[in-house]
């Protein structure tokens, strides 16, 4: 998604080096998926080994001054999440986003991880909707494909943050599949501020942490 | 051994594991020197109990994605109501998805609880000839988070496996969570002497989503795990105002039909998105009942026999295999 996809990691005297996103060197990402030898490699491991890479990629990579680090995980209430929140505990982590799409199915599942949150203590910085609604490029309709506002009313019924809804956009899709930096290429999309509003509002709350 | 004994410490690797005895949560456990020389990792007698309770289980299939969201639950629910509109035909639902039990609710079982009877766990019937077992049911309320690291979860599947009395039923179908990790596994394992039919593994058109299921077909074969087949999931919306159709996912490598091709396995078909797919899940209801007529509920359908014909003809191969005899049924 980040067009990183053929790069590999290398070692230096202080750890693994990331890589970098952009020339300026402003996006640094560290992924398993640079330590495959092929892109179709299944990595099928039990939740020890697991949890022994993400401690290193916590513990060794070299990431230098940072203001920000977002950390992607799978859906679930594991060991990819135990051992995240874990090894990230002594350096206070600001805390979770938590991504949702509309329907009540998912809301269900999302529910649980806020429960998860609660119970190690880590801060719920708010909940975001995602794929809410389409609106058709040929006739502007728009239809809610996996319901609507799921996302909004769990975070209303567990009183924590609401930052907003994206909704399904083709063009951001296909700019993942691209590896194309969809942020710089549709300037004037609403897909665009709509994330732009959700960045606001997690700058604003990590921010007053730390002022 | 249990897998995770009741006195191992918190991160306990499991008796199975490759660091069983070695790893550093294992100083001081009293287990430790038995699972060091390797002792506790002995033949599990799961594997023939389970072979023994999957005996009246006529065919097993496991549905797999290697991304979460695109749509597995929805499909293991409706490929279960599907073969279950057969009433000659007993289905049942496994949901070993523990940390996101979705089958429940899909299937509109919310808040039920499951028993227990001399034979074992009874699964929770959604009609007569379609039953339903889910850690969904386990749990008091709708905000219980399951936090158990792999071993727990493992020992959760094997009671699954082992306990539940399913009777006499001709298909199993198991949902699972998205990747290739200890659930998968165990499932593989605990059913490796019961002849577990394939996979039908689930995707969404787009080229990220089938980075992932490429991994998955890999898992299948390395561990000897037939693949049924590949659907491809959320295929298209026709707008229901301009009637004109658009690619939510495109598929720009070509999407499930040229990763079938190129990987050779079976493709069984593709699932328009529909908005009342989700609806009904979200209601616990059937799509294919609500909504019969429907270009999806078609698919559905052909996708169903696909996977029926498929199980029906690799057993009457097995059993050719077996006996010498041609099945001519």
């Amino acid at each position: 998604m980040l067009n990183v996809e053929s790069k590999d990691v290398h070692q230096c005297s202080q750890g693994w080096v990331p890589v970098y996103a952009d020339q300026a060197q402003q996006l640094a990402v560290m992924s398993i998926g640079f330590l495959l030898s092929s892109r179709d490699d299944a990595v099928v491991w039990r939740g020890p080994k697991k949890n022994a890479m993400i401690k290193q990629f916590l513990s060794d990579v070299y990431w230098q001054e940072l203001d920000y680090l977002l950390i992607d995980n799978p859906p679930g209430t594991s060991d990819e999440h135990i051992s995240t929140v874990e090894n990230l505990k002594k350096y206070k982590p600001d805390g979770a986003v938590l991504v949702t799409t509309p329907q009540a199915v998912a809301v269900a599942d999302v529910r649980r991880e806020i429960t998860f949150c609660r119970k190690t203590g880590i801060r719920i910085l708010g909940v975001v909707e995602n794929m809410s609604g389409f609106v058709c490029p040929h006739c502007t309709a728009c239809s809610n494909l996996f319901s609507k506002g799921g996302g909004e009313q769990l975070a209303q019924q567990c009183n924590v943050p609401y930052l907003g809804s994206i909704p399904l956009d083709p063009q951001l899709t296909k700019s993942l599949e691209e590896g194309e930096n969809f942020m710089n290429s549709f300037q004037t999309s609403g897909t665009r501020q709509a994330v732009m509003g959700i960045a606001e509002m997690i700058l604003t709350q990590t921010n007053d942490k730390h002022s | 051994m249990a897998d995770v004994p009741q006195n191992a410490p918190e991160q306990c690797p499991g008796t199975q594991s490759e660091e069983a005895g070695k790893s550093s949560a294992c100083a001081g456990c009293p287990n430790q020197i038995i699972c060091a020389s390797g002792a506790a990792k002995e033949p599990d007698p799961a594997i023939e109990e389970i072979r023994q309770r999957m005996t009246s289980v006529k065919h097993k299939i496991v549905v797999l994605s290697g991304k979460g969201g695109v749509g597995k639950s929805t499909f293991t629910a409706h490929l279960a109501h599907g073969i279950a509109n057969d009433d000659t035909k007993q289905v049942a639902v496994l949901d070993v998805d523990i940390c996101g039990p979705s089958i429940p609710r899909v299937m509109g079982l919310d808040g039920e609880q499951v028993h227990q009877s001399g034979s074992g766990w009874s699964p929770v019937y959604v009609e007569d000839n379609l039953g339903v077992m889910s850690v969904g049911f386990l749990l008091g309320s709708p905000e219980d988070a399951v936090i158990w690291r792999g071993p727990k979860k493992n020992g959760l599947i094997k009671q699954f496996l082992r306990d539940v009395d399913w009777g006499e039923i001709d298909y199993l179908v198991i949902d699972t969570p998205p990747g290739t990790s200890d659930e998968h596994l165990s499932v593989v394992q605990y059913l490796s002497a019961a002849n577990v039919d394939g996979a039908v593994i689930i995707t969404t058109p787009q080229e990220v989503s089938l980075l992932d299921v490429r991994k998955e077909i890999n898992f299948c074969k390395k561990v000897d795990l037939p693949v049924i087949g590949v659907v491809e999931n959320m295929s298209g919306f026709v707008c229901p105002n301009c009637k004109i159709e658009s690619q939510i996912f495109p598929p720009t490598t070509g999407g499930a039909v040229k990763m079938c091709q190129d990987m050779q396995v079976p493709f069984l078909g593709k699932l328009p998105l529909d908005p009342r797919i989700g609806k009904c899940c979200d209601e616990g209801k059937s799509y294919l009942s609500e909504v019969p007529d429907s270009p999806a509920s078609q698919a559905f359908r052909e996708i169903i026999q696909k996977i029926q014909i498929t199980c029906d003809t690799s057993a009457g191969v097995s059993r050719e295999e077996e006996t010498g005899e041609m099945d001519t049924t």
